[in-house]
């Protein structure tokens, strides 16, 4: 790992002015991934701005049907919230399967969202339920955030602050994970608003990162069971292909995770 | 290079270190605690695993830095008076280990598991509360058999491993 200074504010506007203060300065949650990127000097920032200490990025609420997370909630307090899972247990399942313990102790819904891996699980989840990504510059629809590989709207300088989005009516998520990193080859989150419309967000499978399938959306819309699921056609052509799986293989997966998220939901 | 002070193992220690100077080395290099190991260095093995206020975490993937003004407990701040830590002694009695190098990381999970599960504790759970944790030597049989030893011992209600 190349040097760095580390820094540690008490609120969000003292981290702006840390970050700010130096053009090669990033903010640092968990640190899951940005930790072992500068370990493999993938990632030199000059300066560390660590976020845990930050009163106003913590917290769980549910308001009437409107869910609202704290960005610097780990995913280890998401999985076990009982708020949420009253609210929308699809995410706490998400959350429950996230890396390992260890990682879900320190890893944080912002720091996940604001990273944007397209194997990441969280970005399926605010792109279905339609969020809101707060900042303490904006709010950003999860439709206009995630914008490509490890690429999203938020300017430099920006802290998520928080996320929010309404209790849907169903949902759930459902990924293959990768045998050896448990990132997912392929994940679907599925969710059926209040008003009965239907969002299917894919994860791990883009080759330009999360992203919407307007197919299953219009099946499930239609008809809300794995049958419909299985009936739609997922065209490989902008699927991801690696070592771990050909594009043909991720839009099969594609279809067998929306089929299995519907039938859990 | 900065001060860092943090309690390790109830024992209030302060250090000169490198901002970029990971938790595992602050444990092992400047506290010469050396029961914590560096397995895989890429988050992936657990053989790091020591508690951070009272919750697991890989000390390979912390910058000690991170860690000022945290409890840490280590695997030498497990055992009492001479004795054994319950998830130690079943360790022990349930030969849950061959070369032992995962074994400190195994058991500061084991017992973050049992902390959180309690009596809720079950062979499947602790398989997967191992996902973290990789082991070259054992199969994982003998060190489930232990975890749910221990949860028993602990006046959780474990269940012993299936045969």
């Amino acid at each position: 790992m190349y040097a760095t200074n580390y820094h540690r504010p008490s609120s969000i506007a003292e981290a702006v002015a840390l970050q700010s203060a130096s053009n090669e300065a990033k903010y640092v949650s968990g640190g899951m991934t940005l930790i072992p990127t500068m370990k493999q000097r993938l990632a030199a920032p000059s300066d560390l701005v660590d976020l845990r200490h930050i009163a106003e990025l913590k917290g769980i609420s549910v308001n009437a049907s409107r869910v609202r997370i704290g960005a610097g909630t780990t995913h280890a307090e998401v999985s076990a919230s009982p708020e949420l899972a009253a609210a929308c247990p699809a995410i706490c399942h998400l959350a429950a399967h996230i890396g390992d313990p260890h990682v879900r102790h320190m890893g944080t819904i912002g720091g996940s969202i604001a990273n944007n891996d397209p194997a990441a699980d969280y970005p399926s989840a605010m792109l279905a339920l339609g969020a809101t990504i707060v900042t303490n510059a904006r709010e950003i629809p999860a439709d206009d955030f995630f914008t490509g590989l490890f690429e999203t709207a938020l300017e430099d300088g920006d802290i998520v602050v928080a996320v929010t989005f309404d209790m849907p009516a169903k949902a759930a998520y459902s990924k293959f994970p990768n045998p050896a990193s448990r990132y997912a080859m392929t994940g679907v989150f599925v969710a059926k608003a209040q008003d009965g419309s239907v969002r299917v967000a894919v994860t791990g499978a883009g080759a330009n990162g999360v992203f919407r399938h307007a197919g299953l959306e219009a099946a499930l819309s239609a008809d809300w069971s794995a049958d419909a699921a299985a009936g739609v056609t997922v065209d490989a052509g902008d699927l991801l292909s690696d070592i771990h799986g050909s594009a043909e293989y991720r839009a099969n997966l594609v279809k067998v995770m929306a089929k299995r998220a519907v039938a859990a939901a | 290079m900065a001060k860092v002070a943090m309690t390790v193992n109830g024992r209030k220690v302060s250090r000169e270190c490198e901002d970029r100077t990971l938790l595992v080395h602050f444990i092992r290099d400047q506290l010469s605690l050396t029961g914590t190991h560096v397995g895989c260095d890429t988050s992936q093995c657990g053989a790091c695993v020591v508690h951070m206020d009272g919750k697991a975490v890989k000390s390979c993937s912390i910058l000690a830095a991170q860690a000022a003004g945290a409890e840490i407990l280590t695997i030498e701040g497990l055992a009492a008076n001479g004795e054994l830590h319950p998830v130690q002694a079943a360790f022990k009695a349930n030969h849950g280990l061959q070369c032992g190098f995962c074994t400190p990381g195994m058991v500061m999970s084991a017992v973050d598991m049992i902390n959180r599960y309690g009596a809720r504790l079950d062979e499947k759970t602790v398989r997967e509360n191992l996902e973290g944790n990789i082991c070259r030597c054992t199969g994982y049989h003998n060190i489930v058999k232990a975890i749910l030893a221990a949860a028993a011992e602990m006046g959780a209600a474990g269940r012993q491993a299936a045969e």
